[in-house]
């Protein structure tokens, strides 16, 4: 029995079930064009685009992975299709990254949306494109991973909507990508180093810009900790929540 | 897969297998074993000490009312919920603590179809394959084959969700046996579809377990458990009661052997001259047509139907007896078919 069969199975059926449906396309387009074109028309410069780019890249990556996995694996736990993939004799850690596969393919193909309009717009040249990369993959997996985790946490479609942005909006505010960490409150600032995108989009900011503040050193590892971290964790809760 | 078969570690010898009435039983025969299961969920026993096993090629029923604890059996032993205590052995091999080897060798049909809308029937089938690594040419004709013997051709490029319910369960046995699974389990197959759709199935499932697949049944239709298992286990709140073949489970509780004799005219004074003839039975003349002998033993036909027809009577059939599974299960278990029958009522609608 081949297992990457399976796994190779169950990416394909959810980005053909889920993910490539039209709405979703149109979304994971529209949103960062959205946000690409109200940044363009607030900016004065070619530049402010360049500068914009690192978090707009962020935002669509999280808006387009966190609630569509955590919505996806409700509804399949809710119309038991779910139990399927559960009895298939394919291991847990397997399934799940298979799983969350799709959504974290989906997050790259919604992050390259802003830096293909903006090539167009400005130069992109000096860009530090193997970083881009592995953020961009970085952040696409800690967002599905917390995605797995709210799902875990919900039993309602509608409660891992809500779920979602509960954690969602207070990052976007902390991470430092409309605010510098440095500019927020002193007792906020701590909770700006326990989040993911945090590093991400310093990554971003680094490898476009060249104004990160940390080195890639400590934000790719502390990226993969957190993404090993939440899908371990998910892990521990579905073999004890899911099979009973 | 090869840590997974690291940990489906084989038990050591296991003098404790089960023996049946006409000798021992071939460790071999035994296809899936579960011994002193035991689930609770927060206080509540849901599965009480069950042992049991599942002979290759049978059918195995399990019969119970609703809360029975038939669906917690079948998590169990599939390995969609964890036995709190107990052991579960399939083709002879522990695989309690690590289930993922031992699903490759189930097929498992649910009691709500568990596939999915947004494929068609095609689509459904061809997932569901691959899931157990089946390749991508195999799978194809696999799944063009089952359409094609479960009727569902025509329909295979249907979406899922345009089904009937009976369509719906149909592919989803079907789904169930794509990867040629050693032991089916199907969780109450007929309920909630029309009696069309049941027929079929019931059918398919006889044609299944003749082609060799060993089907593990729940239900708590008593006529079906009755036309299609081999065993069948009775099941209350969580406990097995009562394990046995349909002969075995009728033979022990017919305390006594009933002959019906349909006659052409059963008048009083014949039933009296054969009450004198044969002290022994008791007659009764339940109609005007026959005649009913009862006796604690045997009762022989011979001198009996000569008597009867000295009598002046003619005999046209001579019948025995014996009772239901109804009336089996209700002795056993002190549930009245009835309340099966409300359930089973209830769940439909």
């Amino acid at each position: 029995m081949s297992s990457w069969t399976a796994f190779r199975a169950i990416v394909a059926k959810d980005m053909k079930t889920y993910y490539l449906k039209p709405p979703n396309i149109s979304w994971g387009l529209i949103f960062p064009f959205a946000w690409m074109l109200m940044f363009y028309l607030r900016s004065r410069t070619p530049l402010d685009i360049r500068e914009l780019l690192p978090g707009v890249v962020a935002m669509s990556i999280l808006f387009g992975t966190t609630s569509m996995l955590a919505v996806t694996i409700t509804f399949e736990r809710r119309s038991r299709s779910f139990e399927r993939l559960l009895l298939a004799p394919l291991e847990l850690s397997l399934l799940m990254l298979a799983k969350t596969g799709g959504a974290i393919l989906f997050g790259m193909l919604n992050a390259f949306v802003p830096i293909v309009v903006a090539a167009f717009v400005v130069d992109l040249s000096g860009v530090l494109w193997p970083a881009v990369i592995g953020s961009v993959l970085l952040i696409a997996a800690t967002s599905t991973f917390l995605g797995l985790f709210i799902s875990v946490a919900v039993h309602e479609v509608f409660e891992a909507q809500t779920f979602s942005n509960f954690f969602r909006f207070p990052m976007l505010f902390l991470c430092g990508l409309f605010i510098p960490i440095s500019a927020l409150p002193v007792f906020l600032r701590p909770l700006s180093f326990i989040l993911p995108l945090t590093y991400g989009v310093d990554i971003l900011k680094g490898a476009i810009n060249d104004t990160g503040t940390l080195p890639l050193w400590v934000s790719f590892p502390v990226l993969l900790l957190f993404a090993a971290g939440l899908f371990l964790f998910s892990l521990r809760n579905i073999k004890r929540k899911w099979v009973l | 897969m090869a840590d997974i078969d690291r940990q489906m570690a084989k038990p050591p010898e296991e003098p404790s297998w089960p023996k049946r009435a006409d000798g021992e039983l071939r460790r071999q025969d035994q296809l899936l074993k579960a011994v002193d299961l035991v689930k609770r969920f927060e206080g509540v026993t849901a599965v009480d000490g069950a042992s049991f096993s599942v002979r290759r090629g049978e059918i195995f029923g399990f019969l119970g009312p609703n809360g029975a604890g038939k669906t917690t059996t079948i998590n169990l032993l599939t390995g969609l919920a964890r036995p709190s205590s107990g052991t579960m052995y399939l083709e002879g091999r522990d695989y309690t603590a690590h289930p993922k080897r031992a699903q490759a060798l189930m097929g498992i049909v649910p009691d709500e179809s568990n596939l999915y809308d947004e494929l068609d029937g095609f689509g459904n089938l061809n997932f569901c394959a691959a899931l157990y690594g089946i390749e991508k040419t195999e799978r194809k004709a696999r799944t063009r084959a089952l359409l094609e013997q479960f009727g569902l051709k025509q329909a295979g490029k249907r979406p899922f969700k345009a089904y009937s319910k009976g369509m719906k369960r149909k592919l989803t046995i079907a789904a169930g046996i794509i990867h040629r699974p050693k032991i089916l389990f199907l969780d109450e197959p007929t309920t909630g579809i029309d009696v069309a759709s049941a027929r079929q199935i019931r059918t398919l499932i006889g044609q299944l377990n003749r082609r060799g697949t060993t089907v593990f049944l729940t239900t708590h239709y008593i006529e079906e458990a009755e036309r299609l298992c081999h065993r069948i286990a009775f099941i209350v709140e969580g406990r097995l009661v009562r394990i046995g073949s349909l002969e075995q489970l009728m033979k022990e509780h017919q305390q006594e052997t009933v002959l019906e004799l349909s006659v052409d005219q059963a008048g009083k004074a014949l039933a009296e001259q054969l009450q004198r003839r044969f002290p022994g039975y008791t007659v009764r003349r339940p109609d005007e047509r026959h005649l009913r002998l009862v006796s604690d033993g045997s009762i022989e036909l011979l001198p009996l139907l000569e008597a009867v027809s000295g009598g002046g009577a003619e005999v046209s059939e001579a019948r025995l007896i014996r009772p239901t599974l109804e009336e089996v299960f209700v002795r056993v278990t002190g549930i009245e078919s009835a309340l099966m029958r409300q359930e089973r009522e209830g769940k439909k609608k």
